[in-house]
Parts: structure tokens; sequence; C-alpha cells
């Protein structure tokens, strides 16, 4: 739903890296996204190749990487966890909903590629 | 040929905007303005509701409105005619707001000069959730036509706000909407909510809902 707000604040921690390490060209930005962090990964390659050429010098070729983390859910119930993309807020071992997700909402850059 | 060599850079991508909202509610404070989040579906009732406060509120603070939702759901007009000044905000077509694009609008608008500011956000229960404004405080409107369920639909927008108001209580008779589910729904998320059910249209529950925002303004301008 709002790729083109997360490109945008993509870029802007990349430039502040990469001026912290006086770096001039980057060739590609490796980003962790969990499976339920609501970011589409079509969508945001789509805003980021015009966002890059358009905004940013030292970004402009780069390539954008993605890393999909799985989500999934813990039940306090029955203490088990499961995969929250086939079953969400429903424990499938005993049909609790005192359930929360343990991994799969992560939004962050992992790691960049430069000189 | 060029050497590339990969930088470890671990960091949230929305850590930026999470850093430059709590400075833009410090610089608030400093200032002695409330900012006042206020987020629902197109059509809940905003224009209506936001009418009716400061029109009860207008004579003890001074109040603007700053409408930021790509079709502007709230009457310019209307707001002057009940009290207030408004501002047009330019999302560019964005879904919601940050932090950034909040602080620039403010700026524009002299924020200073109010007590309260009232954010209208982006009309849209999914991404203005995701992103900090900066402002004081988070409130959503749900409709009762919207359905009781809404909470398990939306659960991110329930559980950042401080307050949901439950509007259009005067057509309840008229639709499958169980009030007792909807709070439950709600503090299923969000265990803090605290839940105000008002008729924008008649005015009732605007005297606990105008009490709320009196005592939050205050404790903000204040202290």
């Amino acid at each position: 739903m709002h790729e083109l707000g997360v490109v945008f604040h993509v870029i802007k921690i990349v430039e502040e890296v990469a001026a912290e390490n006086q770096l001039t060209e980057v060739e590609s930005v490796t980003l962790e996204l969990g499976e339920v962090s609501g970011v589409i990964e079509s969508y945001l390659q789509n805003c980021w190749k015009w966002a890059v050429r358009k905004r940013s010098e030292i970004l402009k070729d780069a390539s954008l990487k993605i890393e999909m983390i799985p989500a999934v859910t813990y039940c306090e119930d029955c203490r088990k966890i499961y995969g929250t993309m086939e079953h969400g807020k429903i424990c499938p071992h005993c049909g609790s909903d005192n359930t929360y997700l343990q991994r799969g909402n992560e939004f962050q850059i992992k790691e960049i590629s430069a000189c | 040929m060029k050497e590339f060599k990969v930088i470890e850079v671990k960091r949230s991508i929305l850590e930026d905007n999470d850093a430059d909202a709590e400075k833009l509610r410090q610089e608030l404070k400093e200032e002695g303005t409330f900012l006042l989040n206020l987020m629902s579906s197109p059509g809940a009732g905003k224009t209506t509701m936001l009418k009716r406060t400061i029109s009860m509120l207008a004579d003890e603070m001074k109040i603007g409105v700053m409408e930021a939702d790509i079709d502007s759901d709230v009457d310019a007009q209307a707001i002057t005619e009940a009290g207030a000044r408004s501002i047009q905000l330019h999302t560019g077509g964005m879904c919601h707001l940050d932090a950034s694009m909040t602080r620039q609008g403010l700026l524009e608008f002299g924020a200073g000069d109010f007590d309260l500011v009232v954010l209208e956000n982006v009309g849209n229960l999914v991404c203005p959730a995701e992103f900090d404004t900066g402002a004081c405080r988070n409130v959503m409107i749900l409709s009762v036509p919207e359905g009781d369920d809404k909470p398990l639909k939306y659960p991110l927008m329930f559980s950042v706000c401080d307050l949901v108001l439950i509007n259009k209580i005067d057509v309840l008779p008229y639709f499958d909407f169980d009030m007792d589910k909807c709070r439950q729904y709600i503090y299923r998320r969000n265990p803090k909510a605290k839940i105000i059910p008002i008729s924008a249209k008649d005015g009732e529950g605007f005297m606990e809902w105008t009490q709320w925002l009196r005592e939050e303004v205050a404790a903000w301008t204040n202290s």
C-alpha cells in the first residue's frame, strides 16, 4: 500500500550510511521484509526503479534485493508455533486466539553493496 | 573494475521516521501546541464530528485543522464557519502522512499560534497506522455502518489509537452492529484504548469526548 513512502525512507537511510562511510556508488541494497509486513515486492521494485533515478545520485543504478522472512505465530495457550500465512490469528493446534506474531513483521535494511 | 564491498546496515526502515516523530513531539511540547492525529475510513463522519467539536471548544482554545486527505473530506468553509482555521496539505497522492510531511504542514500553517491542531490523515485504515506522524495522541473514528468487525480486519489501526470514537450511533437500530462485541474486538487489540460512542449528527457523547480532548490539551500544554 505505501511502497513509495517506504522507498523514500530507504533512500534516505542509505544515503546517510553512504555519507558516513564515504561511499560514492551503491550497487545494491538488501532489505529484510517479513511476510506480513504489508509490503508487496513487485510494487516496491517498481517504486524503487522510479525513485532512485529521480531522487538519488549515488543510488541511481542500485538494484533492490529482498529477503522475505516467513511469518510465525506463537500460541500462549498450547505453547506451539505455526505458520501465520496459513492459519492467521487462530491456533490450528488448539483453536485458541490467544496468540501473537513471533516474527514476520520485519521491515529493515540488512546491508548494502557499495564503493 | 569497481570493487564493491558489503556493508552491514541493520536499520529499521521506519527508524528515521520514528526519530523524526519523536523530535516533532518535543518541538510541539515546547511550543505548547497539541497535535491530534485523526484517522478513519472515508465517510466515517470526520467533517460533521469536527464541526461540532470546534463549535463546542472554539471559545476556550485556538483550533486549527490540517486537511491531508487526497480528495478533501473536510469542507474548509464549514470548518471556518465553525470557528477554526484550516489548511490543505499536499500529500502528492501518498497514502499516508509521515513525520516530515506533518512538520512541513505545521510550519506553513504557523502551528505555534494554536492550542490544538487536528491533523486529518488520509482516509484509509492501513497505511496511516504504520507511520508515526509526531502527533501527541491518535484518535480514530469508526462509524456504525462500517460494521462491528472492523477491529478484526484492521488490527494495527486499532492498536495504535489512544481513543476510538464510534460514530453514527443514531442509526444503530438499522444496523446489525453489536456494540459489546465491537468493544471486545477493540480491547483484544488494544486493552488501553478508550472508547466513546458518539453521534456527530445529534451530539450524543460529545460531552465526554470534548472533556477528554480538553483534559489532554491541558495536560500537554501546561506541563
